[in-house]
This record gives C-alpha cells, structure tokens and sequence, in this order.
C-alpha cells in the first residue's frame, strides 16, 4: 500500500482504535462476567435459550450486537500491530502485518454482520 | 550528513561513536515498560471475547440444541480458566482507558484545565451504570 | 551515616574502547550534594578525563541529563542522598550515540526540533506601529504548559518507540509544536500538519507514557501527543466531508 494512502488511512484506523477502545472498556466485561463465568459456573441463571432469541430478534439488539463484535476487533487490531512493531522489532514485516491485523478484524465484521443478518 | 545503518537519520555518521542496539526483551527491563505492554496485550482478551460471542450467535442460530452444546462447552475448566484471565485483562484495558482518557483531551471548563479525576470518574460511574443496564436486560428472562 | 559513596560511572574512549565500561569512583557523602557535585568533585580531584556536560546546576539549562540507575535524570536535581549507601550508578542518556564517557550526540533531536518550526508563523507579521499581539492568561494557560520543555532530552532516553525507531520525531519535539499550534499569536498550525502526521511523527506514538513521568518540568509531551492524534482526526474528517474546503 502506497505510503500515501496509508497515511491518509492512519486517523481514521486511530478512531476506530479509539472507538473499539471505549467500546471494549464500557461493554465487555459485563458481558465477559455473564457468559464467560456467571452463567456456565451457575451463580446466576442464565437466560433460556427462548429468551435470547426473542432479544436477539429485535433490530436495535442486532445492532448493539454488531457493534460489540466489530470495534473491539479493530482497537485489538490496531494496538497489536505496533505490539508487533515495537516489541518483537519485526517493522520490516509491515504490510504482512497490517493485512493480518486489519483484514483479521475485516473479516470479524464481515462475520458479525452476516451472522446478525440471518439470525432467527 | 546522512547516516546510514540504524543511527537515527539526521545524526552524522561518526564510525567510533557507540551505540547501543536495543534488546528484543526491552520490555522486561522496566516495571512501567512491563504494565505498558501487558495493557496493550488486554486487547488480544477483547478480541476472544468477539470471537466466542460470534459461535454464540452461531450457535445461536443453529438452534436450541446446538445453542445447548455451546453452553456446555464453556462450562469446560480450561474454558473458565481462560474467561477468568480474560474477564481480569479485560478490567485492567477498563481501568487504564479510563485512567488515560483525561490526559488524550485536555479539557476546559472556564479558562481551566478540568482536574483528570473529575474526567475519568464519570467514566468509572458510567461504566458501573452501562454494566447494570446490560444486566438487567439480559437477566430479566 | 556513611562517609563516603562509591559512584559507577561508564567511561568510553572512542579512540580506546569498543564498548563503554563501568569504573567505580569514591566520593565525599554529603547530604546535600547532588550526583552533579560527585561528578565535578571526581573532575577535580580524581579524573581530570570524565567527560560530561553541565552548565546551570539548577534544572533549568537541560544540560546535565543522564542516566542514574538506569532511569533518566537531571543531575543537578537528583540527590546523592536518595540512593546512599548503594552505589550510584551514572551512564550516558538512553537511545543516543555516545560521543565520549556520559556525552551523547543530540544532532538527531535538534533537527527533528527544528522540523516542527518552534516559532511564531504568522501569514502576515503586524507593523510595529500597531502595537504587541495581545494574549488573555486564558489563552496563554493554554499552551504553557508544553512551553516549559527545557530541551533535557529526558523523554528521549524514557521512550521505548524511540529507541526501537530512531525516525520517531520524539516527546518532546511534538510537545514544543503543540506549545505553537495552541499559541493564539500563532497560525502556523496547518504548515506543521504534514510533519506531525508523518507515519514518524504522532502517528508512531503508542502512549506508553513514560516521557511524561520522567519529565522534571511536568510538560506532559504524552498527553501533548494524544491531544494532537485527537487534532489530526478531526482535520481528516474535515478534510473527507468538506474535500471542497480551503487547501
């Protein structure tokens, strides 16, 4: 990618850094807590299955959900890939990493899109 | 005078002075330089989180039975074990986002500089109410 | 009390060495002396050789910075008292070429200092005849902070992106372009756009933070940065919605 572009790229991969950043901070550890270790260790009873579908059918929820299943993906993308940069020096390897990191989040939401599309 | 090799660009190229390369594990060297990196690491913990939301929603639309094999599987230990440690890098990217947020906006009020704790507070409250909200919305059956 | 302190301070000789070394020095204990003072007193009556630089001695001059226990410091400000009885530990500044003992070549700093333009750019300078450019201490408590920078090169030596990328322009360059950008007097914050957002210029920085802790004048270059990240977005998103506007 041409230097260029990248650098007319760079604020906005910040502000979804940033966004994904917020969004990871305010939303998933609720819901990490509920589903990751209330729930399976049974400390609070987790919702039925019918119940999930009926808050998963209305549309403001699909798009909640495709929120939380995009952004966190482009902040980790973003700060792994100057994880990569600076901690194992391997900057040479940039534009591998980049199309990893990016197009890994890429397909996250591609992913999270379809799977909300279809839900039912 | 350009330099060549690794020496910062604008510094002549002197052959005798020295310097130092840095070390792969310059981030074990310093306390702040380990905390740096494992906060930056709390975001590999969000992206799991995404991917296990994704099979649940997979598994989700799949159908009860599948959605039952799902719930099962991270009733496993191994499973557990690493939600708990991701649930921990989790809070920590919370708290350090927070704690950092003041110092990226420098915010006035008045002709003042707000105090960072009057910033990152609300976000603490914020982020307790948001978590209850949630809750509720999912435990209400 | 102990009399006396043993300083180990790194000595290399371009000429001798291939690497610096550690050589331990015994110095008069006095409460009040600075690792500054143990250097001259070796200076004077030890080893007329070491090699070193200093000029103030009062933390203003930005001279004397070097590491002390492995932590960047001014040595005019750091007392011997906070590290007796362990050894003192003296070496060059962190991620820069060392010149000769605890000398460092900063060439590098001051042409990426000189990048951003520190000074007023004004598209048209006013005439004498109509007076000063008037500034309310609101406006002046907006930028005085990051004016404070004694160029010590400190947050240099703390920052881990610099020494991995030695094109990273650096705390405290950026810290000093901010200080001009928010500067009412100024307008020269669109000609300092494009250094800023080179890939080397804030875009490098990963908010580590440490420049910011380690700075004796409290600038704060880290939050200085992140406030410009904040800047550059919001010019990008000009820039896509109004492509139309001034260029």
């Amino acid at each position: 990618m041409a230097k260029e572009t990248q650098l007319r790229l760079e604020p906005l991969l910040w502000m979804l850094f940033s966004a994904g950043g917020v969004v990871t901070a305010f939303l998933i550890p609720v819901h990490l807590f509920l589903f990751g270790l209330a729930f399976p260790l049974g400390w609070i009873k987790a919702p039925e299955y019918a119940s999930l579908m009926v808050l998963v059918a209305h549309p403001l929820v699909r798009i909640y959900l495709f929120v939380l299943c995009s952004l966190p993906l482009f902040h980790w993308a973003h700060r792994f890939r100057y994880t990569l940069y600076d901690g194992l020096q391997i900057k040479h390897l940039n534009e591998v990493i980049n199309f990893c990191c990016y197009g890994g989040a890429v397909m996250g939401t591609v992913v999270a899109g379809y799977l909300l599309w279809n839900i039912h | 005078m350009k330099s060549s090799g690794t020496a910062p660009s604008y510094t002549p190229y002197h052959p005798k002075w020295y310097r130092r390369r840095v070390s792969t594990y310059w981030w074990l060297q310093r306390g702040e330089y380990l905390k740096f990196v494992l906060r930056e690491m709390s975001s590999i913990f969000g992206a799991y989180f995404v991917v296990i939301t994704l099979v649940q929603l997979y598994a989700l639309s799949r159908g009860p039975q599948a959605y039952a094999d799902f719930e099962n599987w991270l009733k496993n230990p191994l499973v557990i074990a690493l939600n708990a440690i991701s649930f921990f890098f989790v809070v920590f990217h919370t708290i350090t986002w927070f704690n950092l947020a003041p110092r990226a906006m420098a915010v006035r009020l008045g002709g003042k500089r707000v105090p960072d704790l009057l910033i990152s507070g609300p976000n603490f409250v914020a982020w307790i109410v948001v978590s209850a909200v949630i809750a509720w919305f999912l435990l209400r059956g | 009390m102990a009399e006396t302190i043993k300083l180990e301070i790194a000595r290399f000789s371009p000429e001798r060495d291939a690497a610096p070394r550690l050589e331990t020095f015994e110095v008069p204990y006095r409460k009040d002396w600075v690792v500054l003072d143990a250097l001259n007193y070796i200076k004077d009556k030890s080893d007329g050789s070491l090699t070193y630089r200093w000029s103030c001695r009062m933390g203003i001059c930005g001279s004397c910075g070097m590491m002390v226990n492995g932590e960047p410091k001014l040595t005019c400000a750091t007392f011997l008292a906070d590290y007796a009885p362990t050894p003192v530990r003296v070496e060059p500044l962190r991620n820069f070429p060392v010149v000769r003992d605890l000398v460092i070549a900063m060439t590098d700093f001051m042409h990426k200092l000189v990048e951003m333009k520190p000074w007023i750019i004004r598209k048209e300078e006013k005439p004498l005849s109509e007076g000063e450019y008037l500034q309310t201490p609101e406006q002046l408590d907006i930028y005085k902070q990051y004016s404070m920078c004694i160029n010590c090169m400190l947050c240099y030596a703390a920052c881990p992106v610099y020494g991995l990328d030695p094109l990273f322009s650096g705390p405290a360059a950026i810290a000093l372009a901010q200080r001009y950008n928010l500067d009412s007097r100024d307008q020269g914050a669109k000609e300092r756009f494009t250094t800023l957002s080179q890939h080397e210029g804030i875009w490098a920085c990963t908010f580590v933070g440490e420049c910011t802790e380690v700075c004796p004048k409290h600038v704060d270059p880290a939050g200085a940065i992140q406030q410009y990240k904040l800047t550059a977005a919001k010019e990008w998103f000009k820039s896509m919605l109004l492509p139309w506007g001034e260029k």
